[in-house]
């Protein structure tokens, strides 16, 4: 089991790091604010969204299909994979057909949930992932901490140290420009070479029969100008009816993301280019599954990580610490609902203060979602003792008088045990702070004797 | 006679901070309401609700509707409970009693503020001097008691409104109207993290200078109580109702 507690205190024990990490994702957030609030209808946007994302999940098939069709008329091949191993073989066949060993990869949480990179490189074909961030945490041989901010985890420092060993760089020099202009020349020399783009795909227009990739580099664009090989990911909860809505969802993602009116690069791919390719792979991996459960409205997520930017967990424990792919509350929602013996902690790394549906621009209630997990996940063999300690006590609030009796012996005896008996190694509560002691007497005692001084 | 209002006190306000309780206890009587306080009342079942453990939670919930169901009002100084108990028994609470009892169901400053109106409060403490106002996620983001930062709409806040009818009390918040990192039993299966939220929100009062805090829940002015006497920072935390009493 992924024990999200233990994780996030060994983020927590390098306090000026998590420290930073916190105030560096609360930028972000305050960012987010500004940009909502420059929207007089941002509220509404967000029940537009909404409600367009509960439509097309409520008739998802027939906008695949449509989706499907519409592609193909436009000269696009449409794949299926029903899970990571299918998308996998899928991929990896198209490129031995067009005899591809050097690839380009915008940012795709898909193929990072199905493994693709690995799979390819076992093959002997190179990915490089061209999303600076991404690539950051490639070249550390680390997995994306933030679905929008994959190296939000890592300082300048960190980089200068890691580009020194990959790209020659200067130690010394932890100045952002130095270091982005490093990293860029490096990556045009891997678009030149590069024989076939894989892309992700933000919004499917089922309507159009093309989709849209959102990025802020252009590296999307830049990885499919020039090999003729384009393939795009895509999880099939990612369509929408048509383009008409497609600005309800630019307008959000933005803004919700980093604060950003819009993102760099909104590019549009309705066709494959005169000679050239273009295959989309749509995905599966347990979302039809997830689509037939309780947690069905989480799949209207639109990977904004505006969730993570505003969740104080997530901001002092970092994306690691959740030993998922997409971390924080959508993130906890999604890997307790695909596996709760596993991810039985995530539920609970959560303090319920529903900040994150606030910030959702599609409206997910996430700390509901994430409260209604606790059901299965407390019931796992690993909480056992406190699903036992909780019966316990819900024993003894049905039964008042006895409640009353021990708390009358606690304010008897609390007071006068020593201190080291009382801050063991069993009281969790005591571990960071002093306990709340009992008053002398309970309200319920007080109300008592005045009602008898007033008859 | 005034109407009659059934006066929950959480359990833990109960044992621990029985001057809160009482100062809404004094606060309403104040106000012409004949004030009871059923002593046959537990819990209203929110930790168990947050625990995914709806069989208990439901026991206690049938309880809290069965005790409370005749009064013109019921009214508590805390908004997580109330938060629960008017949001949280659908499905849970098969009673024919509940969609009535849920509408008439307040936290304190809610139920002065929409209930007597705020024209009709005025609080006259020998208590002067500065205060730091924690916002807690339920009266924020559950009760709707003001309006959080992340939406987009018109500033607005039910508890300085009805603060502000307590003379020579100045009220100042925090920078970030985050959790302060209780949450129940998370507070314990996450200690390190819980602790930090808490130090954080404890560090931005600070830097307003106050050396009290209060709020509308005490369970988040426990947990924050507890991180500062650990630390040894000297602010004290106390339930709003103790500033219209003047019992601080």
């Amino acid at each position: 089991m992924v024990d999200h507690a233990r994780n996030a205190a060994a983020f927590v024990s390098d306090i000026e790091r998590t420290r930073w990490h916190d105030q560096a994702l609360w930028f972000v957030r305050q960012k987010r604010d500004r940009a909502a609030r420059s929207v007089p209808e941002w509220e509404k946007l967000r029940e537009s969204a909404q409600k367009v994302k509960s439509h097309t999940l409520a008739h998802l098939g027939h906008y695949l299909e449509r989706f499907e069709a519409n592609a193909r008329a436009n000269g696009i091949d449409v794949r299926w994979a029903a899970d990571g191993a299918a998308l996998r073989r899928i991929v990896a066949e198209i490129l031995k057909e067009h005899g591809a060993v050097r690839v380009v990869k915008s940012k795709s949480m898909l193929t990072e949930e199905c493994g693709l990179n690995p799979h390819l490189q076992s093959l002997g074909i190179e990915v490089t992932d061209t999303d600076l961030g991404e690539r950051i945490v490639q070249l550390a041989g680390d997995h994306p901490s933030h679905i929008v901010l994959p190296a939000i985890h890592m300082k300048k420092e960190d980089v200068a140290a890691l580009f020194s060993k990959h790209l020659h760089t200067d130690p010394g020099n932890a100045d952002a420009h130095y270091l982005t202009r490093a990293a860029r020349e490096h990556l045009r020399q891997k678009f030149l070479e590069a024989d076939a783009a894989i892309t992700g795909v933000n919004f499917a227009l089922a309507e159009e029969g093309g989709f849209v990739v959102c990025t802020n580099e252009g590296n999307a664009d830049l990885g499919t100008a020039l090999p003729n090989l384009h393939i795009a990911c895509m999880g099939l909860e990612k369509v929408i009816p048509s383009a008409k809505q497609l600005g309800v969802f630019t307008r959000l993602l933005a803004r919700s993301a980093t604060g950003q009116a819009i993102t760099t690069y909104t590019s549009h791919f309705m066709r494959p280019k005169p000679g050239g390719r273009l295959v989309v792979v749509i995905v599966d991996n347990g979302r039809s599954r997830l689509l037939k459960g309780r947690q069905a409205g989480a799949l209207s997520c639109i990977r904004c990580g505006a969730c993570m930017n505003t969740c104080p967990v997530y901001r002092r424990s970092g994306g690691h610490s959740y030993g998922t792919v997409v971390p924080g509350p959508i993130g906890s929602v999604l890997a307790g609902a695909s596996d709760v013996e596993k991810f039985a902690s995530l539920p609970f790394a959560c303090s319920l203060c529903a900040s994150c549906d606030n910030v959702c621009p599609v409206r997910i209630d996430l700390h509901a979602r994430l409260c209604d997990e606790r059901e299965e996940a407390i019931a796992v063999p690993d909480y056992a003792g406190k699903r036992a300690g909780l019966k316990m006590a819900a024993f003894l609030l049905r039964h008042p008088k006895l409640y009353e009796m021990l708390m009358g012996l606690a304010r008897a005896v609390l007071p006068r045990l020593p201190r080291g008996l009382l801050y063991n190694r069993f009281n969790l509560w005591g571990r960071e702070r002093e306990m709340p002691i009992p008053a002398k007497k309970a309200f319920r005692e007080l109300y008592r004797e005045r009602r008898c001084r007033r008859r | 006679m005034g109407k009659r209002v059934g006066l929950f006190v959480p359990c833990y306000v109960n044992d621990f901070y029985p001057e809160a309780a009482f100062s809404t206890l004094e606060v309403l009587e104040s106000l012409g309401f004949d004030v009871v306080y059923p002593e046959n009342q537990s819990c209203c079942g929110q930790p168990f609700l947050n625990n995914g453990m709806v069989y208990d939670a439901r026991k206690l919930a049938e309880r809290f509707v069965d005790i409370f169901a005749d009064f013109d009002f019921v009214v508590a100084p805390s908004s997580s409970c109330i938060g629960a108990v008017k949001h949280r028994y659908d499905g849970i609470v098969k009673d024919a009693r509940y969609p009535l009892l849920r509408q008439r169901v307040y936290e304190l400053c809610e139920f002065l503020h929409d209930v007597v109106g705020i024209e009709n409060l005025r609080f006259q403490t020998p208590f002067r001097g500065r205060v730091g106002l924690h916002n807690s996620c339920h009266a924020l983001r559950e009760l709707g008691l003001a309006a959080p930062s992340e939406l987009h709409i018109p500033p607005f806040s039910k508890v300085r409104a009805v603060l502000s009818k307590i003379e020579g009390l100045e009220v100042v918040e925090p920078s970030r109207d985050e959790c302060c990192g209780f949450g129940g039993t998370f507070s314990i299966q996450e200690s390190a993290v819980s602790a930090m939220m808490g130090r954080d929100r404890i560090a931005d009062h600070r830097t307003n200078g106050v050396d009290i805090v209060a709020g509308v829940d005490m369970s988040c002015l426990m947990h924050m109580e507890g991180l500062a006497k650990r630390d040894g920072i000297p602010v004290r935390f106390v339930h709003v109702a103790q500033l219209m009493t003047g019992r601080v």
